[in-house]
């Protein structure tokens, strides 16, 4: 097992580079997962760890050497798609066992190896069984375990969930989960699915138009996002974002409200800044000094929560509330807003211009 | 607008197969209604009867009073949005929206007031002059939308509008829908796989499996209390925990001994399941009281809350709704808890709700 690593990654496809400077450090052993919308450059960057993609420029780096101009087939890496590929004719067991026989590894060395990440998988009861005998969620296990059975350097895995419902995807997340603890193995992980990143990921890099807009922990992504585009990508409902701009000791919004400035703005007095506020740092049932009026646009009852959606003049705040929450659309009201977690960005750069204390 | 009366609707196709079962809806003038289901469920092969576009095998549709088995879907007077945006790819947006008006023969002030007005409440204006190549596709299932909205039929009929569209988008129209249904008192039936927009959007649910009802009611009532395991697995993201249960002495227990209150009019049976959602239990020190011993599996940390997995004694993948703010290390020994008032209990043979 190993670390992985690439600096400048370059790749151009035409008009569109794909690529533009990816640097990423996965550290040995951690779960990483590339997160970014379709596009982003996700499964071009994989594919030029894989080495299925030629460069125009930048380095590929395993466990500290460089395998830039190296053929895929000896950089050791096991690869999951979203389209699981399996032999149809073979049984499950076979398909598991194919990579360990293109090594040539002895009969009883492969079939211990099948039955424990069979074990691992919980699929020993279908190792007989073909493809064609298996729902999409067995095949997706199978596809896993043969990914699995070996010991590569890393696992790279582009949206293996993507084709599964939705509880399943849920039951798989914690199974993967727990299988990176048991492998110990260095994980690197693709999705555009931002629940999947948060859900499994030791660290996330965020991914946009080819380049990394910022890598860290889960937490460290959502609390402070480095601009308003990840603050966007990151979360849901999706943090809602206000247009004002700060004088001495006020913010000042489009719609014209004032709220009180956030005490480590950075923002100068006049700039036009973007306020991000999350859902659950608003509220319409708590009563506080900071406040904006609005109307009620809708109500979306989740279950564990109640979204309430207010219009604030022309622009949306997303509140959560308590699933017995009640409100007529139209029905005015003022939402106190936590000034202690608001985000401020810069409305034209999108940069962050203040660290929410969390 | 009017409301729509679907009675012992039978589906079934030449092999054999039957798509949708002895299905009886009523549907509100003026109501939200979401069809909610697994791929396979016969939802859209309700609402495509409901358009016209298959006939049933045996069962009644009406719309208003109007019987309209017999009427082909142009006679209907219902308007369809689908998944995949059918505009005109050489009509600007403006005219694609009028196109069904001047194909009414309405007068050419008619149709401008109506597109006017449509534009307006989609919020279309500088897209009006575009055509379908120049939008995103949330634009393209706005202009599709507002399309429907211009022809003020009785009741509109939508198919998972919003699957081709990405998060943030889907998020932006479930609302805008939800507020345009509202004021218009529009009739819609809207279907969906999509358990998040069924509840967001719905008045009230249809939850459907295998051609079957399984259970109608408002989003809380099918959210509180599912009326089958496959409601109760199916509602709810991540979905209820089913922990086998056994009543003694007026008590429930889960595995590992986890206490649970009491729903009253509890049969004394045995093999009886108890749904708890992820928010109806905490993760303790371990030994807290009436807590059941366990081992933290994995901690999703998903910003406004986490979702605590923990293999408990006797039960694994026990999944926990907790603030942000908790912190229990991973392969920490903790304790799992009940919090709240009694939960659904089904029959494990049934798969029923019974208390």
């Amino acid at each position: 097992m190993g670390t992985v690593a690439t600096y400048g990654l370059k790749k151009a496809f035409g008009e569109v580079q794909a690529l533009d400077g990816v640097d990423l450090e996965v550290p040995d052993g951690s779960f990483f997962v590339v997160l970014g919308p379709s596009g982003a450059g996700k499964t071009t960057t994989l594919r030029a760890i894989a080495g299925l993609e030629k460069l125009d420029a930048g380095s590929v780096h395993l466990g500290g050497r460089d395998v830039t101009g190296q053929t895929p087939g000896t950089r050791d890496l096991a690869m999951v798609f979203q389209n699981y590929a399996l032999y149809p004719r073979h049984t499950v067991f076979e398909n598991i066992a194919s990579p360990l026989r293109v090594r040539r590894d002895s009969s009883s060395d492969v079939a211990t190896a099948v039955d424990d990440v069979a074990r691992l998988l919980h699929i020993e009861r279908l190792l007989q069984r073909r493809p064609a005998q298996l729902s999409g969620g067995e095949m997706q296990r199978v596809a896993l375990a043969r990914a699995l059975v070996r010991r590569p350097h890393a696992f790279l895995m582009d949206e293996p969930l993507t084709n599964l419902d939705l509880k399943l995807r849920v039951e798989m997340r914690t199974e993967l989960t727990r299988i990176h603890r048991s492998l110990r193995g260095t994980f690197v992980y693709v999705t555009n699915d931002q629940v999947e990143a948060m859900s499994m990921a030791d660290q996330v890099a965020v991914l946009k138009d080819g380049k990394v807009q910022q890598v860290g922990t889960p937490s460290e992504v959502y609390e402070r996002p480095v601009n308003r585009w990840v603050a966007s990508f990151v979360g849901s409902p999706r943090i809602s974002l206000l247009a004002c701009h700060a004088d001495e000791d006020r913010l000042v919004g489009a719609q014209g409200w004032t709220l009180p400035r956030p005490r480590r703005t950075t923002a100068e007095t006049g700039r036009p800044l973007l306020l991000g506020l999350r859902a659950e740092d608003l509220s319409v049932e708590r009563r506080g000094e900071a406040t904006v009026e609005g109307e009620v646009y809708g109500l979306e009852p989740l279950g564990d929560h109640t979204l309430v959606d207010v219009k604030v003049g022309t622009e949306m705040l997303k509140v959560k509330a308590r699933p017995t929450v009640a409100g007529r659309p139209g029905e005015r009201l003022s939402v106190t807003v936590d000034m202690d977690r608001a985000h401020v960005f810069d409305a034209g750069t999108g940069l962050a211009l203040t660290e929410a204390a969390r | 607008m009017a409301g729509i009366e679907i009675t012992s609707l039978h589906m079934r196709y030449p092999d054999g197969t039957v798509a949708v079962d002895e299905v009886d809806l009523s549907v509100g003038d003026g109501e939200l209604f979401v069809m909610l289901g697994p791929s396979g469920c016969g939802k859209t092969t309700t609402l495509r009867a409901v358009a016209g576009l298959e006939r049933q095998t045996s069962g009644t549709i009406h719309i208003g009073d109007t019987l309209v088995d017999d009427l082909p879907p142009g006679e209907r007077d219902i308007a369809m949005v689908f998944q995949f945006y059918a505009l005109y790819p050489h009509l600007k947006a403006r005219d694609n929206l009028a196109f069904p008006l001047r194909a009414e023969g309405l007068p050419e002030p008619e149709v401008r007031r109506r597109v006017d007005e449509a534009a307006r409440m989609l919020q279309l204006g500088p897209l009006m002059d575009r055509r379908p190549q120049r939008l995103s596709g949330g634009e393209q299932q706005r202009v599709a939308l507002a399309r429907a909205l211009v022809r003020r039929p009785r009741a509109f009929l939508m198919d998972e509008p919003l699957t081709n569209l990405d998060a943030e988008q889907r998020a932006d129209m479930r609302s805008q829908i939800k507020h345009l249904q509202g004021e218009l008192g529009a009739t819609m039936v809207y279907v969906t796989h999509d358990q998040v927009e069924a509840m967001s959007l719905g008045h009230r649910i249809a939850v459907l499996n295998q051609g079957r009802v399984e259970q109608i009611g408002t989003p809380m009532e099918v959210y509180d209390r599912p009326a089958s395991l496959f409601c109760a697995a199916f509602i709810g993201s991540p979905p209820m925990n089913l922990l086998d249960v056994e009543v003694a002495d007026g008590s429930l227990r889960g595995q590992g001994g986890l206490a649970l209150p009491v729903p009253p009019g509890l049969p004394d049976r045995r093999a009886l399941v108890a749904g708890v959602r992820p928010e109806a239990l905490e993760v303790t020190a371990p030994g807290a009281d009436g807590a059941v011993r366990g081992r933290v599996v994995s901690a999703e940390v998903l910003g406004d809350e986490i979702i605590y997995v923990v293999d408990c004694d006797g039960q694994r993948d026990v999944r926990v709704r907790m603030a942000p703010t908790a912190r229990f290390a991973v392969e920490a020994p903790v304790g799992v808890r009940h919090v709240g008032g009694p939960p659904p209990v089904y029959d494990r043979d049934s798969e029923r709700l019974v208390a």
